[in-house]
């Protein structure tokens, strides 16, 4: 008995003490909220929230809810996040890979590279990207297309749209190609171990992937065409483009930013975990008559992966958070539009932040739960 | 995998508990910010991040504007020294919850006072002393006169959480203009993105544009649009419940509007005291207890009158000398065409 008392002590003190000081906080928040007449209630999630945005990946105007509002904000801090994650890991993996380089050069470049950027504050690295590049972009008018049918211009990246018929049939193209791969690869494997035998899985992966969707334009009667932006006259030197699809140089430059940034950090993640694996590893891998892919597929890289996968998902995490930052720029993420415009507009800062909070923790823990699975699935499974 | 499970229900429990309010109510208290600031030997002001003429800091952090001399007016009349406050600087989105959580006193940072602002979220205006309206800048260079000529697609610059924003949307809503919002937090941001060219027209109160205009890379390239989209009553702002504090911010703004309506200045309101007329004598405090509702003496309206000067006098130096508004418009005493307006000090 006294034994049990000692084991939970602690723990029941902790707990007492979490629960005070909340209730604490809360006794507090609520005192001086019916001092100062304000109301408590998350009921103006569904109140016209009358406020535009510049950029939402839903239909929305300000004749929709809050609450709208809200899922405009959260879908473009995903949307921006998950831009970021994409290009901070690919630029991250070539510049940590380059960084190994025998060449002085390369290897001297993506040194000076990741010293630098991520030396600078994150702020003034989007303030930078933001307003000292985009004052050097041309005017609508001025700008030169790029291969004929995109526009970089100060108010944005104007793209064609792609206009589908049949749309249908070119994604079950590629959904076939995808299963057909799988399946595949799964006999390759049986192959393999049961008579020793290789197969080329790649190229005909990729030959799949090109060859199915190919085909569904051939005979499957899928279309595609596209609607290039074109310039509009607003007044006499303000132009704009119509048509097509535009990107807002608040997402180019806040992505951008992001994504140098982190990439830093990525960079010397995988420069860690490539060096981290012993060099006698490659060595007796190379011993037993691998050929260098297939040391660095089947030796170096899932020893590697171990050490690079959990101090990347952190980097992961921070990029996700950082991009709160947009505020500063106009990006319309969850902290401008719905912590920003939607807390000004109803007062309930409480609510609406407590929402916010609890909004970005589950965004956090969705991608550790990702990576932590990840990681697990390619740790060293005991037989 | 239930490990994480099991963390996100204890985060989901220790959330609940954090805003589950109970319905017991506490006496209401007494106020005590007059108390408070009288301790402290200064008042504590939200002003803006930098609008010349409503509130500016200079290069020495000195601030000066007429939201400012607001604040000074009440340091005047309750500390006896203009120069005992304290500046905060407030973004609009920071400054209500600024004024409701007790970090200031008095929030004067060119404020619209509107029915929401003032019944829902716990604050109190109490009067007004700028009258504004929302308009449009452009560029001279495109050729737009009037927003009749504002076409689908243009982009505008403004503030969030601003009336600005609001207005905006009916504007064009009403015209049925498409057009493409960029809000950003901070007023020289906007000012940096419109000045790029990122967008066609920045839009805010007028006197806010006449000011912002002043810091343009080259202020003659841009025009204000001649027509006002909407009613802006600009004010200071209080606390709600603590209602002799509230009423001590109003009569310090009133007193300088009436101050100037009876011709009583800086230079001469110690010489007002000997007065025929028992009204200029009631505003220097050489008749009647004037101040005792409040809890002040006597001379706390010629002190405001003295250190900070009336409601003319802060006006020219601030706002027409300055260049941002030379003439005074609404702004000018009802008995001079305006609309300045305040109840009698009796």
């Amino acid at each position: 008995m006294n034994f049990k008392l000692k084991d939970i002590g602690p723990q029941l003190i902790t707990v007492i003490a979490v629960v005070l000081i909340f209730g604490f906080f809360t006794y507090n928040a609520q005192v001086n909220m019916e001092n100062r007449g304000i109301d408590f209630g998350y009921g103006f999630l569904s109140q016209e929230s009358s406020f535009d945005v510049q950029f939402s990946l839903i239909e929305y105007d300000g004749s929709h809810s809050y609450f709208r509002a809200y899922l405009v904000g959260l879908l473009n801090t995903i949307l921006v996040s998950v831009i970021g994650i994409i290009l901070a890991t690919i630029l991250g993996v070539i510049v940590g890979i380059a960084r190994l380089s025998p060449n002085y050069l390369i290897n001297k470049f993506a040194a000076f590279y990741v010293e630098f950027f991520r030396n600078i504050p994150l702020l003034l690295q989007i303030f930078f990207w933001y307003f000292a590049a985009l004052r050097a972009l041309p005017l609508p008018q001025d700008a030169e297309p790029m291969f004929g049918i995109s526009f970089l211009t100060i108010k944005g990246l104007f793209v064609p749209a792609f206009i589908w018929q049949n749309f249908n049939i070119f994604f079950y193209s590629i959904l076939a190609a995808i299963i057909t791969i799988i399946l595949i690869r799964n006999h390759a494997k049986k192959l393999q171990e049961t008579q020793g035998k290789q197969t080329p899985v790649l190229l005909i992966s990729i030959g799949l992937i090109f060859i199915l969707p190919l085909l569904s334009f051939l005979i499957g009667g899928v279309r595609l065409s596209f609607e290039v932006p074109v310039l509009k006259q607003l007044a006499t030197t303000s132009f704009i483009y119509e048509g097509g699809v535009s990107l807002p140089p608040e997402l180019i430059a806040l992505a951008l930013s992001l994504s140098l940034y982190t990439a830093t950090f990525i960079a010397e993640c995988v420069r860690a975990g490539i060096q981290g694996v012993g060099k006698g590893q490659k060595e007796a891998a190379a011993s037993i008559g691998l050929t260098p892919n297939q040391v660095l597929k089947l030796v170096i890289m899932p020893q590697a992966l171990r050490i690079i996968i959990p101090p990347t998902t952190n980097q992961y995490l921070n990029l996700t958070k950082n991009s709160s930052l947009a505020a500063a720029i106009a990006y319309p993420d969850l902290v401008l539009v719905f912590a920003g415009t939607a807390l000004m507009q109803t007062g309930k800062a409480i609510e609406i932040v407590s929402i916010t909070m609890f909004t970005y923790l589950s965004l956090s823990i969705s991608i550790s739960i990702l990576m932590n699975w990840y990681n697990k699935k390619i740790a060293i499974q005991e037989k | 995998m239930f490990k994480y499970l099991k963390q996100l229900f204890s985060l989901v429990a220790m959330v609940a508990v954090l805003f589950t309010f109970t319905t017991e109510t506490m006496a209401a208290k007494k106020s005590k910010t007059l108390k408070n600031t009288q301790k402290k030997g200064f008042v504590r002001c939200g002003v803006s991040q930098g609008l010349p003429g409503f509130s500016n800091a200079d290069a020495a952090g000195n601030w000066t504007g007429i939201d400012v001399d607001v604040c000074r007016a009440v340091a005047a009349a309750v500390l006896g020294d203009a120069n005992k406050v304290k500046f905060t600087p407030l973004s609009a989105k920071e400054r209500f919850t600024a004024l409701t959580s007790g970090e200031i006193d008095i929030l004067s940072r060119n404020t619209t006072w509107t029915l929401s602002r003032d019944a829902d979220i716990g604050l109190t205006f109490v009067g007004v002393n700028f009258y504004d309206g929302q308009g449009f800048m452009v560029r001279k260079s495109s050729g737009i006169t009037s927003t009749s000529q504002f076409k689908d697609g243009i982009s505008a610059c403004t503030n969030i959480g601003t009336t600005t924003e609001l207005n905006m949307r009916d504007f064009f809503n009403s015209k049925g203009i498409k057009y493409e919002p960029v809000a950003f937090e901070k007023a020289d941001e906007v000012v940096a993105a419109y000045d790029a060219g990122r967008c066609d027209t920045y839009t805010t109160d007028k006197s806010g544009l006449a000011a912002q205009r002043t810091k343009m890379s080259n202020p003659d390239e841009h025009i204000v649009l001649p027509e006002t989209v909407s009613k802006e009553p600009l004010g200071p702002v209080v606390r709600q419940g603590d209602s002799v504090w509230e009423d001590i911010v109003r009569w310090s703004l009133n007193t300088m509007i009436e101050a100037e309506e009876y011709g009583i200045t800086s230079a001469n309101a110690d010489m007002m005291k000997t007065s025929d007329n028992p009204a200029i004598k009631r505003l220097v405090g050489a008749e009647g207890e004037m101040g005792a509702a409040f809890g002040l003496d006597n001379e706390w309206n010629l002190r405001i009158i003295k250190q900070v000067g009336n409601y003319g006098e802060s006006y020219k130096r601030n706002i027409a000398d300055t260049g941002i508004l030379p003439d005074r418009g609404p702004n000018e005493l009802w008995t001079k065409g305006g609309i300045l307006y305040v109840p009698p000090s009796r």
